[in-house]
């Protein structure tokens, strides 16, 4: 039997652990969330991904009960949380500036929510011992938040929200303060711990690498909407809009006018340049304005005229050099610039092209996505 | 790595001189045995002894001290609500007007102060007293350690109570637990504040008090009026030497706490 | 619930204890004097219910105000604090500026020890502040000593009790609120600001007057406001350092309420010395404001 991958997104028997019902945010004239509809289930760990400003950070304050709707309902099993205040919510919240107690040690710190409930003494020994534990925290239970250093901060942070075993953990930007190198062993650290904890978690992100790493659905925001919500290689693959595209990545959007030809669409794109064609599954009228997004490790470059589907001649503008990857700029003779990816897979070779080079790209009927906004 | 030029250090001993001279001579001549400023009669502390056996001014200084501890506790907690609201609170009927109660006395001339509220105290009839200069007292001093207290207030970091009450505190137990501990050292400054406001305060005192409640800036006041009395030279060596030990102590445990902490910060993120 | 007794508590404290007086001291400004315990025409009288207080308000004029314009000494005396106060404020400035640029400018280690050294004085009693210069300023005082045993003077100078004595009180107590402002500027500027001015040509006395003096503007403005509107009420100074003939408004409060028992004149007293206030408070308002927004 194939193990089960993990999608109940994709059952309709399943029961959503968080629903936003026609949940709408205003503050004054500004509407920050508009008119939002999301399912989030149990077990899954969720990124809401967008530019600052675009609503994902009030969204996840709802979620906490520091911001109220404004319309709409939010339902946490089922249930309105509405009027639950933040303090009576099974849900947690892991701060972007950790909001550490200053004056209590980490120990206390993690304490801090047990003893609000009322738990017994050993109980709360046990249980902050636990997450100690599960955060490689023991040796530093005495100390003060700042006599630890910044990643060790995080897990402190992490080990409090997880104390009171809430239901739903949200993260706000949790590895932003984190260097590059430390942020991405923490990420697969996050992973693991939403593993044993069986924790759904909803983390805020700005940072689209992050998201796809750990998540296991993306919902992209832009001005208090949701663009789309689906799985990283959906998000990457087949995004719905050039907002997503272009959003994520990297990516080549060619603006042109749809027009149907046998199972294929054939897009006319610039005076006095060859047609491109592409397979979708979407209907186009004849004469829509269509885009074609590509992405640039899927546009070969080659000095010869290649066969294939989509082929366009142009110079090389610009070569940037990545160190496993080399993107090349080619200019074509409208003034689009198409940049195409190469894998820099020999150490000692001598770069094939420079600049101003008569270079040709191509890529295939599928490589790209047909996009109608 | 900066150095003093030799225009700063002439105009920092000048600035320094100009502050500290009149006291440092003020210090000198109450060891004087001469009741005259300018003789110099050798060392004495027989003003000292005159002052200790002077009944009146022990009686001022503790009148005094009465009406300055209650003032700055009293103040201390109202100046915090206060402060808190100013902060926290944003929208509540005249809100404006409140802050603008907050910050008018700041600017108010004390004779203005001090008789307007005499009028009012002998508008309701009350017996001025020691009451009456508390009550007067605490409304200035409540002012000043609402400014100290919202200033550390404005700093905080809002997040911190935020994850007291997603922790499941209540809107008290987050003031309590995490809210008070953290703005504590300006609760402190502004308990100071209103203490040394209260123990200095000489007009609105005049004003508000009654005959048995002489503070000791009124003695003061009413001995110096005629001139230079070695006496209050003494009674002023006292009270710079008390402010003094205490600022220094202060400022130095402060500074030790601080690279204290710099220290472990330091070693905390080597490891 | 709880958050309206936490608005109410504070907020009833000062209507009670600030606004109520306030608005006592302006009905009084607006009685007659009168030969009676309180010594003040009219009073409020409950028994006559609505008639007595159309009556009461009948009876309220300006007559006070109309006194303070008419008898010259009320109107000197403004005008003389005024002066004091304009006249302080700049020698604070000139004493000031030189003590906060100096501990901007000092290396980096020494500026908490200075930062305590200026507000150390702060903490002693006003009083005795002001009361050290009696024994230095009167005419057998410590500083005549001075210069006559050095043979500067031949003569005591006449100081103390004199314009003179006010302004040096007045700059010696208030140089703290001149030189935090200035130096919390000064200390702002970031000096690679004079290194860039130099750098395009300026000497060392230009850039001060093109880059460090407008951006301590603010910080300067602050300061004079600090020391100006207290001054300008000030009743101990003037009192011990001053002379008979000094004339500083908060003074003639004191005297007109304690010596003369006139309340009505000295709540008109009060009512104007604060109207004159205003103007420099709201401008000072107005810089804070500024400062403010310019720093985000």
């Amino acid at each position: 039997m194939p193990q089960k991958v993990f999608a109940p997104w994709d059952d309709p028997a399943e029961k959503p652990l968080i629903q936003f019902r026609n949940v709408t945010k205003r503050f004054g004239d500004f509407t920050a969330i508009d008119n939002i509809n999301l399912d989030i289930y149990t077990r899954e760990f969720f990124a809401l991904l967008g530019p600052s400003g675009c609503g994902k950070t009030t969204l996840m304050r709802m979620l906490a009960g520091f911001e109220t709707p404004t319309e709409g309902t939010i339902l946490l099993s089922g249930q309105d949380i509405g009027p639950v205040p933040p303090n009576q919510r099974a849900v947690n919240m892991m701060f972007q500036s950790y909001a550490l107690f200053p004056h209590l040690s980490v120990w206390e710190n993690i304490a801090f929510g047990l003893k609000r409930e009322g738990k017994d003494k050993a109980t709360i020994e046990t249980r902050v011992h636990e997450m100690l534990k599960l955060t490689r925290l023991e040796k530093f239970a005495r100390r003060k938040p700042h006599q630890i250093s910044g990643g060790q901060r995080q897990r402190v942070a992490l080990a409090r929200s997880l104390a009171k075993a809430p239901k739903l953990l949200l993260l706000d930007e949790p590895l932003g303060a984190l260097d590059k190198k430390l942020r991405e062993e923490t990420q697969f650290e996050l992973m693991d711990i939403q593993e044993k904890t069986g924790t759904t978690f909803v983390i805020v992100t700005h940072d689209q690498e992050e998201a796809m790493t750990v998540a296991s659905r993306v919902a992209v925001m832009d001005e208090g909407e949701l663009m789309q919500v689906a799985t990283p290689d959906r998000i990457y693959e087949a995004p719905n809009s050039v907002y997503v595209a272009d959003f994520i990545g990297d990516v080549n959007i060619i603006e042109g006018r749809a027009h149907q030809a046998g199972d294929k669409l054939q897009i006319d794109w610039a005076e006095g340049q060859p047609a491109l064609f592409a397979q979708t599954d979407k209907n186009f009228d004849m004469g829509q304005t269509c885009y074609i997004a590509i992405r640039p490790e899927k546009v070969a470059i080659s000095a010869e005229r290649p066969q294939g589907a989509n082929v366009l001649q142009g110079k090389v503008l610009d070569i940037a050099y990545l160190g496993n990857l080399s993107t090349y700029h080619v200019q074509l003779p409208t003034g689009h610039v198409v940049k195409a990816q190469q894998a820099n897979t020999r150490r000692i070779s001598r770069r094939e092209f420079t600049w101003e080079d008569d270079v040709w790209v191509s890529w295939s009927e599928t490589a790209g996505v047909v996009l109608d906004k | 790595m900066r150095r003093f030029s030799a225009f700063n250090v002439v105009s920092l001993t000048l600035g320094f001189a100009f502050l500290y001279l009149p006291m440092i001579i003020l210090v000198i001549y109450s060891f004087n045995a001469s009741k005259l400023v300018t003789v110099w009669a050798g060392f004495s502390t027989k003003w000292y002894g005159e002052l200790m056996r002077n009944e009146a001014f022990l009686d001022a200084a503790l009148v005094t001290l009465k009406v300055a501890v209650m003032t700055s506790t009293l103040a201390t907690v109202l100046g915090t609500c206060a402060a808190y609201v100013l902060v926290r609170i944003h929208r509540f009927p005249g809100r404006t007007l409140f802050s603008g109660m907050i910050y008018a006395p700041l600017v108010m001339p004390d004779v203005i102060l001090g008789l307007s509220l005499l009028l009012l105290f002998i508008g309701v009839n009350i017996d001025r007293g020691i009451l009456t200069i508390v009550l007067a007292h605490t409304t200035f001093a409540m002012c000043y350690v609402s400014v100290v207290v919202s200033s550390r207030l404005v700093a905080f970091d809002q997040s911190l109570e935020e994850a007291a009450l997603d922790l499941g505190a209540t809107p008290f137990q987050t003031f309590r637990l995490v809210t008070l501990p953290i703005i504590a050292p300006a609760v402190i400054s502004g308990w100071l504040l209103a203490f040394t406001l209260s123990l200095d305060d000489l007009v609105i005192a005049s004003f508000t008090a009654g005959p048995s409640s002489t503070t000791l800036p009124m003695k003061i006041f009413s001995a110096v009026r005629l001139g230079v009395s070695p006496e209050i030279n003494a009674l002023s060596t006292i009270m710079i030497g008390i402010v003094t030990v205490g600022v220094i102590t202060a400022s130095l445990m402060s500074k030790r706490a601080a690279v204290q902490r710099l220290k472990e910060e330091q070693t905390a993120e080597r490891s | 619930m709880r958050r309206a007794i936490l608005i109410a508590i504070p907020y009833v404290w000062l209507l009670v204890l600030f606004l109520i007086p306030f608005v006592i001291v302006i009905k009084i400004s607006l009685s007659d004097t009168a030969l009676a315990r309180p010594p003040y025409f009219p009073q409020w009288d409950w028994s006559l219910g609505w008639q007595g207080i159309k009556d009461f308000f009948r009876e309220l004029d300006f007559e006070n105000f109309v006194f303070l314009t008419t008898d010259s000494l009320y109107w000197k005396a403004y005008l003389s604090s005024v002066k004091i106060a304009v006249i302080s404020t700049l020698l604070t400035l000139l004493v000031g500026f030189p003590i906060a640029y100096g501990m901007a400018r000092a290396p980096e280690e020494w500026r908490p020890t200075l930062m305590m050294l200026v507000i150390l004085p702060f903490w002693t009693s006003f009083l005795i502040r002001v009361y050290s210069w009696m024994g230095i300023l009167s005419q057998g005082g410590l500083l005549n000593s001075l210069l006559l045993s050095l043979g500067i003077i031949s003569e005591p100078l006449i100081i103390l009790n004199t314009d003179i004595a006010v302004y040096i009180g007045i700059t010696y107590t208030y140089l703290p609120f001149m030189i935090l402002p200035v130096y919390a500027a000064l200390e702002k500027l970031d000096g690679s600001l004079l290194e860039a001015a130099e750098d395009l040509g300026c000497s060392r006395t230009s850039a001060f007057w093109l880059v460090t003096l407008p951006l301590s503007k603010q910080g300067v403005i602050a300061g004079c406001f600090l020391v100006f509107i207290p001054a300008m009420g000030e009743f101990v100074i003037p009192s011990l350092l001053g002379g008979s003939q000094t004339l500083m408004i908060g003074k003639v409060l004191y005297e007109e309420f304690f010596s003369n028992r006139d309340w009505p004149v000295a709540s008109a007293v009060a009512v104007v010395l604060l109207l004159i206030l205003v103007i420099p408070i709201v401008l000072f308002q107005r810089n804070e404001q500024k400062q403010r927004e310019a720093e985000g």
